[in-house]
């Protein structure tokens, strides 16, 4: 029989372990609002373009997993890749993305996103749901962030799903159409990615 | 005549689709066996190129202009035709089981048409009718078991699927209330013409409010051609499964996302 002081005594333990692994855990939806404050707050600033192109991408580095959408959006060719090829390719990955994914912000001037619920989808993933605020020049835009739980301590984001169009399978099926209509050659892609960062 | 000619290039289209939506491949290869096929890729890729020449020189100048009238004109246009592709809609609500959908669209629809003078103002949703979700009878098609078939690049109408393409034929085999009141209809009011302005309008109002993700995406693109084909099947996807944009989304492909945790 386990005594009432050992109880206790097991009951703080547990208590104490629980806290500590809770202590920095950030909840993915204030995540994604905290972020979007951010980059909400460098597109208001009185900043040139160029400037607010590179501390766009300063947020983009701490917050989104580029080296596993990089991954993903490879599909089934990333397991024909060579060790070489797979650094070569976060390399030129993540050039293309921190360049394509800043200079898309770039064009809004001050854009109010309003972050609504979420939904824990598995362990490793948490859907974020929110709407881009209307404007006079386009309706209400619906947007959802998959967001990496793996590490709650450190969440990332891995797709923006806009109005129900997922922008990393969107990029995935691009790029699987540049590898397939080049007779399945990967090189392909790292030369046009290369092309295309110029 | 005529209708025989479309009646047989339907039964053409759906056959063909019947067969490419089940003519996955089995294996595992590098070629997603989900995604739909690029049967007729570089002629596909020709029309591409062809509609936007066409888009450059004519529609998106024209989208533009119509981008710079007043608010409300762009929003009682949009709402017009909104209104009227729901005598599409509740039709293909019907044949897809959702009856108490039609029936909530058929009030949308009467109330929309008088109170709201025509469709210009939407009236219901004030009313607090629910979200409205179009539906085409490419939509139904699926809903019945007809796979997309291949990916096509219509001239002008630009992409579609053998099966949505076949679904925009019933439109004009009698599927469409206004097509038929409007070309066959023997009346003083309507004529094939106001159908025609009214699908040039509605073109004009889809392109206005897309001009910048669609210039944004170009610019991003390294081949735009296939991101512009995947954003279409990812939204005919999207509607055939009537998923909602909003809070809770169904999620596909999620196995997807799994194995990049094994790499």
């Amino acid at each position: 029989m386990i005594s009432k002081k050992n109880l206790i005594f097991i009951s703080f333990i547990i208590f104490t372990l629980t806290n500590i692994s809770n202590s920095n855990s950030i909840e993915p939806d204030i995540f994604v609002q905290s972020t979007v404050n951010r980059a909400s707050q460098v597109l208001s600033d009185n900043l040139t373009k160029d400037q607010k192109i590179e501390k766009l991408k300063s947020i983009a580095e701490e917050t989104v997993d580029i080296e596993g959408i990089g991954m993903y959006t490879l599909g089934a060719y990333r397991k024909t890749l060579s060790e070489d090829q797979k650094r070569e390719y976060k390399i030129l990955f993540k050039q293309y993305f921190l360049k394509t994914f800043s200079s898309r912000l770039a064009e809004y001037s001050n854009p109010e996103i309003q972050v609504n619920s979420k939904e824990k989808l598995n362990k490793n993933y948490t859907m974020v749901s929110s709407i881009l605020v209307e404007t006079e020049q386009r309706p209400e835009i619906n947007i959802n962030w998959r967001i990496y739980t793996k590490n709650p301590d450190d969440p990332k984001i891995r797709d923006l799903i806009i109005e129900g169009l997922s922008l990393a399978r969107t990029q995935k099926e691009e790029f699987s159409s540049i590898i397939q209509s080049n007779d399945e050659n990967i090189e392909a892609l790292f030369a046009n990615l290369k092309k295309f960062l110029e | 005549m005529k209708k025989i000619l479309i009646s047989s290039l339907l039964a053409i289209l759906l056959s063909f689709s019947a067969n490419a939506g089940s003519d996955g491949e089995k294996n595992l290869s590098k070629k997603d066996s989900r995604q739909t096929k690029d049967c007729f890729e570089g002629l596909n890729r020709a029309t591409f190129s062809l509609n936007q020449g066409l888009d450059k020189a004519i529609l998106k100048p024209v989208a533009k202009a119509y981008r710079s009238l007043p608010s409300p004109v762009r929003t009682g246009t949009s709402n017009v035709l909104v209104n009227l592709s729901s005598l599409i809609t509740i039709p293909n609500n019907v044949l897809q089981g959702q009856f108490k959908t039609a029936g909530v669209n058929t009030g949308r629809f009467i109330i929309n048409t008088t109170v709201g003078i025509l469709g210009l103002f939407d009236v219901a949703k004030e009313m607090g009718f629910s979200e409205y979700e179009k539906e085409d009878y490419g939509q139904t098609l699926a809903v019945w078991g007809v796979g997309p078939g291949c990916y096509i690049v219509l001239p002008v109408l630009g992409p579609s699927t053998l099966r949505d393409t076949a679904g925009s034929f019933i439109n004009v085999m009698g599927g469409d209330p206004y097509y038929n009141v409007s070309a066959h209809g023997n009346n003083h009011y309507l004529d094939r013409s106001d159908y025609m302005l009214t699908k040039t309008v509605s073109a004009i109002d889809f392109r206005s409010k897309t001009i910048d993700s669609f210039d944004n995406l170009e610019k991003n693109s390294l081949d735009f051609y296939a991101s512009v084909k995947s954003l279409y099947i990812q939204d005919r996807e999207r509607k055939i499964k009537n998923t909602k944009t909003g809070a809770t989304i169904e999620i596909i492909y999620e196995d997807d996302w799994e194995e990049i945790e094994t790499q």
